[in-house]
């Protein structure tokens, strides 16, 4: 994608395909890691609610965890947890 | 064709909006512009036109708004000066950015401190970077050509790029003339239909203007932006020669007057450009080879044809109505890159005048010349300062 040429572009940096920004990942942007325990969490999906990336994984109704490929570790999901079962964790550690 | 008018330039430019009649009109009252809007919203009170006006509480607003028309899908004009311009500031490179086709006239108006109200081009001159196309007219009549001009240029699809019709404040603004309008239907059918690219209201093709653009595009889409611009320069001749056809009024991107066999010129744009081509008819009349240049186009900077009319000349004065304080004018380093390359090239000088409108002399302009032939001049000259 960070290969297009200027002419390849669509003018005035317009986007003109919407909900591209799945294929825009910035994972890579984090510093710091959320990290779900389980045992405490109600899947209350309040994290769901205020994530503003789009990154934390629902199934049949039930928070599975995090999509790191966009996460950027705001660490709002953490700050609103009613149950606090979501901690940040510094990356690489 | 509509019988002669005596206008002065804001009215002019007014008219020419309400036979344009564009969708949207965002502005703040500014002098000297202030005339523009307050006659085009009289027009608007009186039913005259269709447009929507918005009385903006701030020029960043009036340019905001303008974008966010522009973005939905319209034909947006609007006018500032000075202090207003300044204000837009930040703006005037998102409109271009989005490659929105407004069109702005500029009453060109020096920029505080002191405040003053008075014509030089500091302000428009500000703007010089901002991705905006610039005009510069002479008198009534070209305010009026460059006002319908403008749309023709900004919508053209290969440009899509606002312009800034720039006009001397008071000296153009509030000064009356005699003018030849066009007819209503002539202009509707120069201009066209206002055709939109992806605006927000299409909901079948949504889109989103003005994201961020981060290190690994930013640079890709400024380079539009030099594309577009390099585009603009064709665009323009062309419409000013379609418009010629029409009108029996032939404008270029840079007007040489009783030049080709001159060997002393002054360059210039906007009203002083008129009387200069005053002094160089009495200078002929006493024998002396001086012809005149007026700039037309300063945003695409038309440096070939410069090149091209001012080669084998021996002294040129390139005059600006403002200075980088801690360097020269902004128009003279152009003029000189432009000829650096040039053989024969001229010996080439500024002259900074005019700012806060002192007056503009024919005797002090004979002055110059003089200078030139005598070769009495420095690189960087004032006329018209008590130093």
């Amino acid at each position: 994608m960070s290969e297009k040429r200027s002419k390849d572009l669509p003018t005035g940096a317009m986007i003109i395909e919407p909900g591209n920004a799945v294929k825009y990942e910035t994972g890579s942007w984090r510093s710091k890691r959320p990290e779900v325990d389980k045992e405490k969490c109600t899947n209350c999906l309040t994290c769901w609610i205020y994530c503003p990336d789009n990154s934390i994984i629902v199934e049949e109704g039930k928070m599975k965890g995090f999509k790191y490929s966009h996460c950027k570790g705001c660490g709002i999901c953490a700050v609103q947890c009613p149950a606090k079962c979501i901690t940040m964790k510094e990356e690489g550690t | 064709m509509e019988s002669q008018l005596v206008f002065n330039g804001d009215q002019a430019i007014a008219f020419s909006w309400k036979q344009i009649d564009p969708d949207v009109v965002a502005a703040y009252p500014i002098t000297p512009q202030t005339i523009i809007v307050e006659n085009f919203s009289d027009f608007v009170a009186n039913g005259e036109v269709n447009s929507e006006y918005v009385c903006a509480e701030s020029e960043h607003s009036a340019m905001s708004i303008c974008i966010g028309a522009a973005a939905a899908g319209a034909r947006v004009a609007t006018a500032t000066a000075s202090a207003g311009l300044a204000f837009m500031w930040e703006v005037l490179y998102i409109a271009s950015a989005m490659r929105l086709p407004i069109v702005m006239s500029v009453a060109n108006r020096a920029l505080s401190g002191p405040i003053n109200i008075h014509c030089d081009h500091s302000d428009a001159m500000g703007a010089r970077d901002s991705g905006w196309i610039q005009m510069f007219g002479e008198n009534v009549q070209e305010a009026y050509d460059d006002s319908i001009m403008s749309f023709k240029i900004a919508e053209h699809m290969n440009v899509r790029l606002p312009v800034m019709n720039c006009i001397d404040g008071f000296i153009v603004t509030h000064s009356l003339e005699k003018f030849l309008p066009l007819d209503d239907a002539v202009v509707k059918k120069f201009i066209g239909d206002f055709k939109p690219v992806r605006p927000l209201l299409d909901l079948k093709n949504p889109t989103t203007m003005g994201p961020f653009s981060f290190t690994d595009y930013y640079f890709e889409h400024k380079y539009q932006l030099v594309e577009a611009m390099n585009k603009a320069m064709p665009v323009i001749k062309d419409t000013f020669k379609e418009y010629g056809k029409i009108t029996g009024r032939h404008y270029d991107v840079a007007e040489g007057y009783r030049l080709d066999d001159a060997d002393y010129v002054i360059m210039a744009m906007g009203s002083t450009a008129g009387t200069v081509k005053y002094v160089v008819d009495q200078l002929r009349a006493e024998g002396h080879k001086v012809g005149s240049l007026k700039l037309r186009l300063f945003r695409p900077f038309p440096a070939k044809e410069i090149a091209r009319l001012l080669q084998g000349k021996k002294a040129v004065a390139v005059f600006d109505r403002a200075i980088s304080i801690g360097s020269t004018g902004p128009v003279f380093p152009e003029v000189r890159s432009a000829l650096f390359d040039v053989k024969d090239r001229p010996k080439i000088v500024n002259y900074v005048y005019g700012l806060g409108g002192r007056d503009v002399r024919p005797d002090e302009l004979k002055d110059v010349f003089k200078n030139l032939m005598s070769g009495n001049v420095n690189e960087l000259n004032f006329m018209g300062v008590r130093i």
